[in-house]
Protein backbone atom coordinates (compact mmCIF):
# COMPACT_ATOMS: atom_id res chain seq x y z
CA UNK A 1 0.00 0.00 0.00
CA UNK A 2 3.02 2.29 -0.18
CA UNK A 3 2.14 3.60 -3.61
CA UNK A 4 -0.96 5.22 -2.12
CA UNK A 5 1.26 7.43 0.00
CA UNK A 6 3.29 8.38 -3.04
CA UNK A 7 0.37 10.17 -4.63
CA UNK A 8 -0.31 13.76 -3.76
CA UNK A 9 -2.86 14.59 -1.12
CA UNK A 10 -5.55 15.54 -3.61
CA UNK A 11 -5.09 12.37 -5.62
CA UNK A 12 -5.15 10.32 -2.44
CA UNK A 13 -8.40 11.95 -1.48
CA UNK A 14 -9.99 11.25 -4.85
CA UNK A 15 -8.78 7.66 -4.89
CA UNK A 16 -9.99 6.90 -1.39
CA UNK A 17 -13.31 8.59 -1.99
CA UNK A 18 -13.84 6.56 -5.12
CA UNK A 19 -12.98 3.45 -3.17
CA UNK A 20 -15.48 4.33 -0.48
CA UNK A 21 -18.20 5.18 -2.99
CA UNK A 22 -17.74 1.93 -4.85
CA UNK A 23 -17.61 0.04 -1.58
CA UNK A 24 -20.77 1.68 -0.26
CA UNK A 25 -22.75 1.01 -3.41
CA UNK A 26 -21.41 -2.51 -3.69
CA UNK A 27 -22.64 -3.21 -0.19
CA UNK A 28 -25.95 -1.34 -0.36
CA UNK A 29 -27.25 -2.75 -3.63
CA UNK A 30 -26.98 -6.39 -2.55
CA UNK A 31 -28.56 -5.41 0.76
CA UNK A 32 -31.43 -3.90 -1.22
CA UNK A 33 -31.82 -7.03 -3.32
CA UNK A 34 -31.73 -9.26 -0.27
CA UNK A 35 -34.09 -6.95 1.59
CA UNK A 36 -36.69 -7.91 -0.99
CA UNK A 37 -35.88 -11.55 -0.36
CA UNK A 38 -36.01 -11.02 3.41
CA UNK A 39 -39.35 -9.29 3.06
CA UNK A 40 -40.78 -12.24 1.19
CA UNK A 41 -39.44 -14.72 3.71
CA UNK A 42 -40.48 -12.77 6.79
CA UNK A 43 -43.93 -11.98 5.45
CA UNK A 44 -44.32 -15.65 4.58
CA UNK A 45 -43.29 -16.75 8.07
CA UNK A 46 -45.74 -14.37 9.68
CA UNK A 47 -48.48 -15.69 7.39
CA UNK A 48 -47.80 -19.37 8.19
CA UNK A 49 -46.17 -20.16 4.88
CA UNK A 50 -42.65 -20.62 3.53
CA UNK A 51 -41.35 -17.94 1.21
CA UNK A 52 -39.23 -18.59 -1.87
CA UNK A 53 -37.28 -21.80 -1.36
CA UNK A 54 -36.71 -23.21 -4.84
CA UNK A 55 -33.96 -21.07 -6.37
CA UNK A 56 -30.75 -22.15 -4.69
CA UNK A 57 -30.28 -23.07 -1.05
CA UNK A 58 -33.32 -21.79 0.85
CA UNK A 59 -34.19 -19.59 -2.09
CA UNK A 60 -31.15 -17.40 -1.56
CA UNK A 61 -30.61 -16.94 -5.28
CA UNK A 62 -34.12 -15.58 -5.69
CA UNK A 63 -32.96 -11.95 -6.11
CA UNK A 64 -30.80 -13.15 -8.99
CA UNK A 65 -33.83 -14.72 -10.62
CA UNK A 66 -35.79 -11.52 -10.04
CA UNK A 67 -33.03 -9.49 -11.64
CA UNK A 68 -32.95 -11.73 -14.69
CA UNK A 69 -36.72 -11.48 -14.95
CA UNK A 70 -36.59 -7.68 -14.78
CA UNK A 71 -34.11 -7.52 -17.59
CA UNK A 72 -35.91 -9.92 -19.85
CA UNK A 73 -39.46 -8.71 -19.37
CA UNK A 74 -41.06 -6.53 -22.00
CA UNK A 75 -40.56 -2.88 -21.10
CA UNK A 76 -43.95 -1.64 -22.09
CA UNK A 77 -44.50 2.12 -22.41
CA UNK A 78 -48.20 2.99 -22.68
CA UNK A 79 -49.16 5.39 -25.42
CA UNK A 80 -50.65 8.09 -23.24
CA UNK A 81 -47.71 8.87 -21.00
CA UNK A 82 -45.50 11.91 -21.09
CA UNK A 83 -42.41 10.25 -22.41
CA UNK A 84 -39.57 12.32 -20.98
CA UNK A 85 -40.86 12.33 -17.42
CA UNK A 86 -41.92 8.72 -17.64
CA UNK A 87 -38.37 7.68 -18.39
CA UNK A 88 -36.83 10.07 -15.87
CA UNK A 89 -39.01 9.29 -12.88
CA UNK A 90 -37.51 5.95 -11.79
CA UNK A 91 -34.01 7.37 -11.90
CA UNK A 92 -35.05 10.37 -9.85
CA UNK A 93 -36.53 8.03 -7.26
CA UNK A 94 -33.39 5.95 -6.98
CA UNK A 95 -30.82 8.74 -6.82
CA UNK A 96 -31.63 10.47 -3.47
CA UNK A 97 -31.72 7.16 -1.64
CA UNK A 98 -28.20 6.33 -2.70
CA UNK A 99 -26.87 9.85 -2.31
CA UNK A 100 -28.00 10.03 1.33
CA UNK A 101 -25.39 7.42 2.14
CA UNK A 102 -22.60 9.88 1.48
CA UNK A 103 -22.62 11.42 4.94
CA UNK A 104 -23.21 8.35 7.04
CA UNK A 105 -20.16 7.16 8.96
CA UNK A 106 -19.72 3.44 8.45
CA UNK A 107 -16.86 3.21 10.83
CA UNK A 108 -14.35 5.15 12.83
CA UNK A 109 -11.24 6.84 11.67
CA UNK A 110 -8.92 3.99 10.80
CA UNK A 111 -5.48 5.39 11.34
CA UNK A 112 -5.77 8.65 9.44
CA UNK A 113 -8.43 7.57 7.00
CA UNK A 114 -12.04 8.28 7.69
CA UNK A 115 -14.69 5.71 6.89
CA UNK A 116 -17.30 8.17 5.75
CA UNK A 117 -17.57 9.28 2.16
CA UNK A 118 -18.11 12.96 2.89
CA UNK A 119 -17.38 14.18 6.37
CA UNK A 120 -19.58 17.23 6.10
CA UNK A 121 -19.84 19.55 9.05
CA UNK A 122 -23.52 20.02 8.29
CA UNK A 123 -24.26 16.36 7.74
CA UNK A 124 -27.86 16.31 8.86
CA UNK A 125 -28.78 19.36 6.82
CA UNK A 126 -27.50 17.63 3.72
CA UNK A 127 -29.58 14.59 4.55
CA UNK A 128 -32.77 16.53 5.09
CA UNK A 129 -32.24 18.34 1.82
CA UNK A 130 -31.70 15.17 -0.13
CA UNK A 131 -34.72 13.51 1.45
CA UNK A 132 -36.82 16.42 0.21
CA UNK A 133 -35.64 15.62 -3.30
CA UNK A 134 -37.12 12.19 -2.96
CA UNK A 135 -40.59 13.64 -3.37
CA UNK A 136 -39.92 14.67 -6.95
CA UNK A 137 -39.50 11.20 -8.34
CA UNK A 138 -42.84 9.96 -7.11
CA UNK A 139 -44.70 13.08 -8.10
CA UNK A 140 -43.15 12.86 -11.55
CA UNK A 141 -44.14 9.21 -11.83
CA UNK A 142 -47.69 10.00 -10.87
CA UNK A 143 -47.91 12.95 -13.24
CA UNK A 144 -46.22 11.28 -16.17
CA UNK A 145 -48.37 8.20 -16.05
CA UNK A 146 -51.34 10.27 -17.11
CA UNK A 147 -53.92 7.99 -15.55
CA UNK A 148 -56.20 7.99 -12.51
CA UNK A 149 -54.60 5.72 -9.98
CA UNK A 150 -50.99 6.79 -10.41
CA UNK A 151 -52.06 10.40 -10.27
CA UNK A 152 -53.89 9.93 -6.99
CA UNK A 153 -50.98 7.94 -5.66
CA UNK A 154 -48.51 10.62 -6.65
CA UNK A 155 -50.55 13.43 -5.12
CA UNK A 156 -51.10 11.61 -1.86
CA UNK A 157 -47.51 10.56 -1.68
CA UNK A 158 -46.15 14.04 -2.24
CA UNK A 159 -48.44 15.53 0.41
CA UNK A 160 -47.50 12.80 2.85
CA UNK A 161 -43.79 13.08 2.25
CA UNK A 162 -43.71 16.85 2.55
CA UNK A 163 -45.66 16.78 5.82
CA UNK A 164 -43.47 14.19 7.43
CA UNK A 165 -40.26 15.85 6.35
CA UNK A 166 -41.13 18.67 8.68
CA UNK A 167 -41.76 16.27 11.53
CA UNK A 168 -38.51 14.48 10.74
CA UNK A 169 -36.47 17.65 10.69
CA UNK A 170 -37.97 18.96 13.90
CA UNK A 171 -37.60 15.68 15.72
CA UNK A 172 -33.83 15.43 15.29
CA UNK A 173 -33.09 18.92 16.54
CA UNK A 174 -32.95 17.82 20.21
CA UNK A 175 -30.37 15.21 19.19
CA UNK A 176 -28.11 17.90 17.86
CA UNK A 177 -28.80 20.12 20.82
CA UNK A 178 -27.42 17.39 23.02
CA UNK A 179 -24.45 16.61 20.79
CA UNK A 180 -23.61 20.19 20.09
CA UNK A 181 -22.38 19.58 16.57
CA UNK A 182 -24.10 18.82 13.25
CA UNK A 183 -21.32 16.50 12.09
CA UNK A 184 -22.58 12.93 12.05
CA UNK A 185 -19.25 11.50 13.14
CA UNK A 186 -19.49 13.61 16.31
CA UNK A 187 -22.96 12.21 16.91
CA UNK A 188 -21.48 8.73 16.85
CA UNK A 189 -18.64 9.87 19.05
CA UNK A 190 -21.12 11.26 21.58
CA UNK A 191 -22.76 7.85 21.83
CA UNK A 192 -19.60 5.90 22.39
CA UNK A 193 -19.57 6.00 26.18
CA UNK A 194 -21.51 2.88 27.04
CA UNK A 195 -24.96 1.54 26.32
CA UNK A 196 -26.92 4.22 28.12
CA UNK A 197 -25.30 7.02 26.18
CA UNK A 198 -27.09 5.85 23.07
CA UNK A 199 -29.42 8.63 22.03
CA UNK A 200 -32.40 6.32 21.80
CA UNK A 201 -32.38 6.19 25.60
CA UNK A 202 -31.72 9.87 26.07
CA UNK A 203 -34.27 11.10 23.54
CA UNK A 204 -36.94 8.43 23.20
CA UNK A 205 -39.58 10.88 22.03
CA UNK A 206 -37.31 12.11 19.27
CA UNK A 207 -36.65 8.53 18.27
CA UNK A 208 -40.35 7.67 18.17
CA UNK A 209 -41.20 10.64 16.00
CA UNK A 210 -38.24 10.06 13.73
CA UNK A 211 -39.24 6.42 13.37
CA UNK A 212 -42.78 7.35 12.41
CA UNK A 213 -41.55 10.00 10.01
CA UNK A 214 -39.10 7.54 8.46
CA UNK A 215 -41.94 5.11 7.81
CA UNK A 216 -43.88 7.89 6.17
CA UNK A 217 -40.95 9.12 4.11
CA UNK A 218 -40.25 5.72 2.64
CA UNK A 219 -43.94 5.17 1.83
CA UNK A 220 -43.92 2.11 3.94
CA UNK A 221 -46.75 0.66 5.99
CA UNK A 222 -48.48 1.84 8.10
CA UNK A 223 -48.24 4.86 5.82
CA UNK A 224 -48.21 3.25 2.42
CA UNK A 225 -51.39 4.70 1.03
CA UNK A 226 -49.68 5.94 -2.16
CA UNK A 227 -48.95 2.43 -3.24
CA UNK A 228 -51.61 0.49 -1.44
CA UNK A 229 -52.68 -2.41 -3.47
CA UNK A 230 -56.20 -2.46 -2.18
CA UNK A 231 -56.89 1.23 -2.41
CA UNK A 232 -54.95 2.32 -5.41
CA UNK A 233 -54.15 -0.81 -7.38
CA UNK A 234 -50.48 -0.13 -6.93
CA UNK A 235 -50.45 3.63 -6.98
CA UNK A 236 -47.76 5.50 -8.79
CA UNK A 237 -45.97 2.48 -10.18
CA UNK A 238 -48.93 0.92 -11.91
CA UNK A 239 -47.97 1.93 -15.45
CA UNK A 240 -44.39 0.78 -15.15
CA UNK A 241 -43.04 -2.59 -16.14
CA UNK A 242 -39.82 -4.56 -15.91
CA UNK A 243 -36.70 -2.50 -15.36
CA UNK A 244 -38.40 0.77 -14.49
CA UNK A 245 -40.63 -0.96 -12.00
CA UNK A 246 -37.63 -2.76 -10.60
CA UNK A 247 -35.92 0.60 -10.19
CA UNK A 248 -38.91 1.97 -8.26
CA UNK A 249 -38.95 -1.06 -6.08
CA UNK A 250 -35.23 -0.92 -5.48
CA UNK A 251 -35.46 2.80 -4.85
CA UNK A 252 -38.04 2.20 -2.16
CA UNK A 253 -35.87 -0.38 -0.46
CA UNK A 254 -32.75 1.75 -0.87
CA UNK A 255 -34.68 4.52 0.83
CA UNK A 256 -35.44 2.12 3.64
CA UNK A 257 -31.78 1.20 3.92
CA UNK A 258 -30.78 4.87 3.96
CA UNK A 259 -33.36 5.67 6.66
CA UNK A 260 -32.22 2.72 8.74
CA UNK A 261 -28.62 3.80 8.39
CA UNK A 262 -29.62 7.30 9.47
CA UNK A 263 -31.46 5.98 12.49
CA UNK A 264 -28.58 3.76 13.48
CA UNK A 265 -26.19 6.69 13.26
CA UNK A 266 -28.35 9.12 15.15
CA UNK A 267 -29.92 6.95 17.79
CA UNK A 268 -28.27 3.59 18.07
CA UNK A 269 -24.64 4.52 18.28
CA UNK A 270 -23.54 4.04 14.68
CA UNK A 271 -20.61 1.67 14.48
CA UNK A 272 -19.95 1.43 18.22
CA UNK A 273 -20.73 -1.46 20.46
CA UNK A 274 -20.62 -0.83 24.20
CA UNK A 275 -18.68 -4.03 24.94
CA UNK A 276 -15.11 -5.09 24.27
CA UNK A 277 -13.86 -1.52 23.97
CA UNK A 278 -15.37 -1.33 20.54
CA UNK A 279 -16.53 2.18 21.07
CA UNK A 280 -13.17 3.78 20.42
CA UNK A 281 -11.70 4.62 17.06
CA UNK A 282 -9.70 1.69 15.87
CA UNK A 283 -6.06 1.52 14.92
CA UNK A 284 -6.02 -1.57 12.78
CA UNK A 285 -7.85 -2.44 9.59
CA UNK A 286 -9.43 -5.59 10.98
CA UNK A 287 -11.06 -3.77 13.86
CA UNK A 288 -12.21 -1.17 11.38
CA UNK A 289 -13.88 -3.88 9.35
CA UNK A 290 -15.44 -5.23 12.53
CA UNK A 291 -16.89 -1.78 13.15
CA UNK A 292 -18.36 -1.74 9.66
CA UNK A 293 -19.89 -5.14 10.27
CA UNK A 294 -21.41 -3.93 13.53
CA UNK A 295 -22.92 -0.99 11.69
CA UNK A 296 -24.32 -3.27 8.99
CA UNK A 297 -25.72 -5.60 11.62
CA UNK A 298 -27.65 -2.80 13.24
CA UNK A 299 -28.93 -1.58 9.87
CA UNK A 300 -30.09 -5.08 9.02
CA UNK A 301 -31.84 -5.32 12.37
CA UNK A 302 -33.72 -2.10 11.73
CA UNK A 303 -34.59 -3.26 8.23
CA UNK A 304 -36.09 -6.37 9.75
CA UNK A 305 -38.16 -4.12 11.98
CA UNK A 306 -39.38 -2.13 8.96
CA UNK A 307 -40.41 -5.35 7.25
CA UNK A 308 -42.03 -6.76 10.37
CA UNK A 309 -44.13 -3.65 10.91
CA UNK A 310 -45.46 -3.87 7.38
CA UNK A 311 -47.08 -7.20 8.07
CA UNK A 312 -48.20 -6.35 11.56
CA UNK A 313 -50.15 -3.10 11.63
CA UNK A 314 -53.03 -1.86 9.50
CA UNK A 315 -52.78 1.07 7.20
CA UNK A 316 -53.62 4.64 8.13
CA UNK A 317 -56.43 6.35 6.33
CA UNK A 318 -55.32 9.44 4.46
CA UNK A 319 -56.93 11.99 6.77
CA UNK A 320 -55.63 10.11 9.80
CA UNK A 321 -52.20 10.17 8.24
CA UNK A 322 -52.21 13.92 7.66
CA UNK A 323 -53.68 14.59 11.08
CA UNK A 324 -50.95 12.50 12.66
CA UNK A 325 -48.24 14.37 10.81
CA UNK A 326 -49.40 17.89 11.39
CA UNK A 327 -51.48 17.79 14.52
CA UNK A 328 -49.51 15.33 16.60
CA UNK A 329 -45.94 14.89 15.43
CA UNK A 330 -45.11 18.53 14.81
CA UNK A 331 -46.38 19.88 18.17
CA UNK A 332 -44.79 17.02 20.08
CA UNK A 333 -41.48 17.56 18.28
CA UNK A 334 -41.62 21.28 19.03
CA UNK A 335 -42.39 20.60 22.67
CA UNK A 336 -39.49 18.17 22.78
CA UNK A 337 -37.12 20.80 21.41
CA UNK A 338 -38.31 23.28 24.00
CA UNK A 339 -37.95 20.87 26.87
CA UNK A 340 -34.51 19.73 25.79
CA UNK A 341 -33.32 23.29 25.35
CA UNK A 342 -34.63 24.33 28.75
CA UNK A 343 -33.07 21.29 30.42
CA UNK A 344 -29.71 21.98 28.79
CA UNK A 345 -29.79 25.60 29.77
CA UNK A 346 -30.71 24.75 33.32
CA UNK A 347 -27.87 22.24 33.60
CA UNK A 348 -25.19 24.33 31.98
CA UNK B 1 -54.51 4.94 26.61
CA UNK B 2 -56.60 2.91 24.27
CA UNK B 3 -57.13 5.87 21.96
CA UNK B 4 -53.43 5.84 21.26
CA UNK B 5 -53.94 2.36 19.81
CA UNK B 6 -51.17 0.99 21.99
CA UNK B 7 -53.06 -2.14 23.09
CA UNK B 8 -53.84 -2.84 19.47
CA UNK B 9 -50.23 -2.35 18.46
CA UNK B 10 -48.99 -4.69 21.18
CA UNK B 11 -51.60 -7.27 20.20
CA UNK B 12 -50.25 -7.03 16.68
CA UNK B 13 -46.72 -7.68 17.92
CA UNK B 14 -47.86 -10.75 19.85
CA UNK B 15 -49.83 -12.21 16.96
CA UNK B 16 -47.07 -11.80 14.41
CA UNK B 17 -44.43 -13.20 16.72
CA UNK B 18 -46.57 -16.21 17.49
CA UNK B 19 -47.20 -16.90 13.83
CA UNK B 20 -43.55 -16.39 12.96
CA UNK B 21 -42.63 -19.41 15.04
CA UNK B 22 -45.63 -21.60 14.24
CA UNK B 23 -45.43 -24.61 11.95
CA UNK B 24 -45.97 -23.57 8.34
CA UNK B 25 -48.75 -25.07 6.27
CA UNK B 26 -46.95 -24.99 2.95
CA UNK B 27 -46.71 -28.29 1.08
CA UNK B 28 -43.60 -28.73 -1.09
CA UNK B 29 -45.59 -29.52 -4.19
CA UNK B 30 -43.80 -31.77 -6.61
CA UNK B 31 -42.22 -33.77 -3.82
CA UNK B 32 -45.24 -33.98 -1.55
CA UNK B 33 -48.65 -34.38 -3.12
CA UNK B 34 -52.01 -34.06 -1.52
CA UNK B 35 -54.48 -36.93 -1.31
CA UNK B 36 -57.20 -36.50 -3.94
CA UNK B 37 -60.56 -37.00 -2.21
CA UNK B 38 -63.28 -39.26 -3.58
CA UNK B 39 -65.69 -37.51 -5.88
CA UNK B 40 -62.99 -35.08 -7.01
CA UNK B 41 -63.80 -33.62 -10.42
CA UNK B 42 -60.59 -34.19 -12.36
CA UNK B 43 -60.23 -34.91 -16.08
CA UNK B 44 -63.06 -36.88 -17.80
CA UNK B 45 -62.15 -40.31 -19.21
CA UNK B 46 -64.04 -43.14 -20.94
CA UNK B 47 -64.31 -46.51 -19.21
CA UNK B 48 -64.59 -50.17 -20.21
CA UNK B 49 -66.56 -52.76 -18.28
CA UNK B 50 -65.20 -56.01 -16.87
CA UNK B 51 -65.45 -57.86 -20.17
CA UNK B 52 -63.42 -55.20 -21.91
CA UNK B 53 -66.34 -53.63 -23.79
CA UNK B 54 -66.37 -49.88 -24.29
CA UNK B 55 -69.46 -48.73 -22.48
CA UNK B 56 -70.09 -45.60 -24.57
CA UNK B 57 -72.96 -45.95 -27.09
CA UNK B 58 -72.59 -42.61 -28.94
CA UNK B 59 -75.86 -41.21 -27.62
CA UNK B 60 -74.14 -37.78 -27.76
CA UNK B 61 -75.92 -36.57 -24.65
CA UNK B 62 -72.62 -35.50 -23.11
CA UNK B 63 -71.73 -33.56 -26.24
CA UNK B 64 -75.06 -31.81 -26.01
CA UNK B 65 -74.84 -30.91 -22.34
CA UNK B 66 -71.16 -29.86 -22.25
CA UNK B 67 -71.15 -26.09 -21.51
CA UNK B 68 -67.96 -25.12 -23.39
CA UNK B 69 -68.55 -27.76 -26.12
CA UNK B 70 -65.32 -29.57 -25.32
CA UNK B 71 -66.61 -33.02 -26.43
CA UNK B 72 -66.89 -33.90 -30.13
CA UNK B 73 -68.37 -37.29 -31.05
CA UNK B 74 -68.58 -38.92 -34.46
CA UNK B 75 -71.11 -41.76 -34.28
CA UNK B 76 -70.52 -44.86 -36.39
CA UNK B 77 -72.37 -45.30 -39.69
CA UNK B 78 -75.34 -47.61 -40.29
CA UNK B 79 -73.15 -50.70 -40.95
CA UNK B 80 -72.84 -52.80 -37.79
CA UNK B 81 -69.35 -53.04 -36.41
CA UNK B 82 -68.42 -56.74 -36.49
CA UNK B 83 -65.84 -56.54 -33.70
CA UNK B 84 -68.17 -55.50 -30.92
CA UNK B 85 -70.42 -57.81 -28.97
CA UNK B 86 -73.93 -56.55 -28.50
CA UNK B 87 -73.02 -53.02 -27.52
CA UNK B 88 -74.50 -51.27 -30.48
CA UNK B 89 -72.90 -47.99 -31.30
CA UNK B 90 -69.31 -47.52 -30.19
CA UNK B 91 -68.35 -44.04 -31.40
CA UNK B 92 -66.15 -43.82 -34.46
CA UNK B 93 -64.35 -40.85 -32.91
CA UNK B 94 -64.62 -39.32 -29.46
CA UNK B 95 -62.53 -36.20 -28.77
CA UNK B 96 -62.42 -34.17 -25.61
CA UNK B 97 -60.50 -30.88 -25.80
CA UNK B 98 -58.97 -30.72 -22.33
CA UNK B 99 -58.23 -27.02 -22.79
CA UNK B 100 -61.93 -26.28 -23.13
CA UNK B 101 -63.14 -28.67 -20.49
CA UNK B 102 -64.29 -26.85 -17.38
CA UNK B 103 -64.47 -30.02 -15.26
CA UNK B 104 -68.08 -29.37 -14.33
CA UNK B 105 -69.09 -33.05 -14.34
CA UNK B 106 -72.29 -32.56 -16.34
CA UNK B 107 -71.20 -35.20 -18.89
CA UNK B 108 -70.78 -37.74 -16.07
CA UNK B 109 -74.19 -36.79 -14.63
CA UNK B 110 -76.05 -37.06 -17.92
CA UNK B 111 -74.49 -40.27 -19.34
CA UNK B 112 -77.11 -43.07 -19.30
CA UNK B 113 -74.51 -45.83 -19.67
CA UNK B 114 -72.07 -44.79 -16.94
CA UNK B 115 -69.45 -44.57 -19.66
CA UNK B 116 -67.67 -41.32 -18.85
CA UNK B 117 -66.30 -40.43 -15.43
CA UNK B 118 -64.36 -37.51 -14.02
CA UNK B 119 -61.28 -39.07 -12.51
CA UNK B 120 -58.50 -37.84 -10.30
CA UNK B 121 -56.09 -36.23 -12.79
CA UNK B 122 -55.68 -32.53 -12.05
CA UNK B 123 -52.46 -31.54 -13.77
CA UNK B 124 -52.69 -32.05 -17.51
CA UNK B 125 -49.62 -31.02 -19.46
CA UNK B 126 -48.91 -30.66 -23.15
CA UNK B 127 -46.60 -28.69 -25.41
CA UNK B 128 -49.05 -27.94 -28.21
CA UNK B 129 -52.77 -27.28 -28.37
CA UNK B 130 -53.19 -30.29 -30.64
CA UNK B 131 -51.75 -32.54 -27.95
CA UNK B 132 -54.44 -31.49 -25.53
CA UNK B 133 -57.31 -32.83 -27.64
CA UNK B 134 -57.57 -36.36 -26.25
CA UNK B 135 -59.01 -38.92 -28.68
CA UNK B 136 -60.90 -42.14 -28.01
CA UNK B 137 -57.87 -44.37 -27.57
CA UNK B 138 -56.22 -42.05 -25.10
CA UNK B 139 -59.40 -41.52 -23.12
CA UNK B 140 -60.08 -45.23 -22.93
CA UNK B 141 -56.56 -46.06 -21.90
CA UNK B 142 -56.60 -43.45 -19.16
CA UNK B 143 -60.05 -44.43 -17.97
CA UNK B 144 -59.43 -48.01 -17.02
CA UNK B 145 -62.10 -50.48 -16.02
CA UNK B 146 -65.34 -49.61 -14.30
CA UNK B 147 -66.65 -52.05 -11.78
CA UNK B 148 -70.08 -52.53 -13.26
CA UNK B 149 -72.66 -53.99 -10.90
CA UNK B 150 -75.58 -53.80 -13.29
CA UNK B 151 -74.17 -55.85 -16.23
CA UNK B 152 -76.87 -54.38 -18.50
CA UNK B 153 -75.53 -55.62 -21.79
CA UNK B 154 -74.69 -59.10 -20.51
CA UNK B 155 -78.29 -59.52 -19.43
CA UNK B 156 -79.49 -58.23 -22.76
CA UNK B 157 -77.13 -60.61 -24.56
CA UNK B 158 -78.47 -63.51 -22.48
CA UNK B 159 -82.06 -62.50 -23.32
CA UNK B 160 -81.22 -62.26 -27.01
CA UNK B 161 -79.64 -65.72 -26.96
CA UNK B 162 -82.71 -67.14 -25.19
CA UNK B 163 -84.88 -65.67 -27.89
CA UNK B 164 -82.67 -67.28 -30.49
CA UNK B 165 -81.34 -64.03 -31.99
CA UNK B 166 -77.85 -63.83 -33.33
CA UNK B 167 -75.60 -62.20 -30.75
Amino acid sequence: MAWIDNLSAAQQFVFLSLLKVVGAIAVVLPIVAYAVYAERKISAAVQDRIGPNRVGWFGLLQPLADGVKSFLKEDFVPAHVRKVYFWLAPAIVMIPSLVTLAVIPFGPTVGTRKLVIADLNVGILYTLGIVSLGVYGIVLAGYASNSKYPFMGGIRSSAQMISYEIAMGLSVIPVFLLVGDLNLSSVVGYQSHGLLSWLVFKQPVAFAIFLGAAFAETNRLPFDLPEAEQELAGGYNVEYSSMKFALFFMGEYANMVASSAMMVTLFFGGWTLPFFGLDQPSVSLSVGILHILIFLGKVVGLLGFFIWVRWMWPRFRYDQLMALGWKRFVPIALANILITAVWLWANK
Amino acid sequence: MERLYLPAAIAGIKVTLRHFFMRKVTMQYPEERWVVPEGYRGAPYLVKDQEGRTKCVSCQLCEFVCPPKAIRITPPGPQPNPTVGNVEKIPAEFNINMLRCIFCGLCQEVCPEEAIFLMKDYSLVGVARKDMIYNKEKLLSLGGTHNDQIHKWKRKADEAREQGLKV
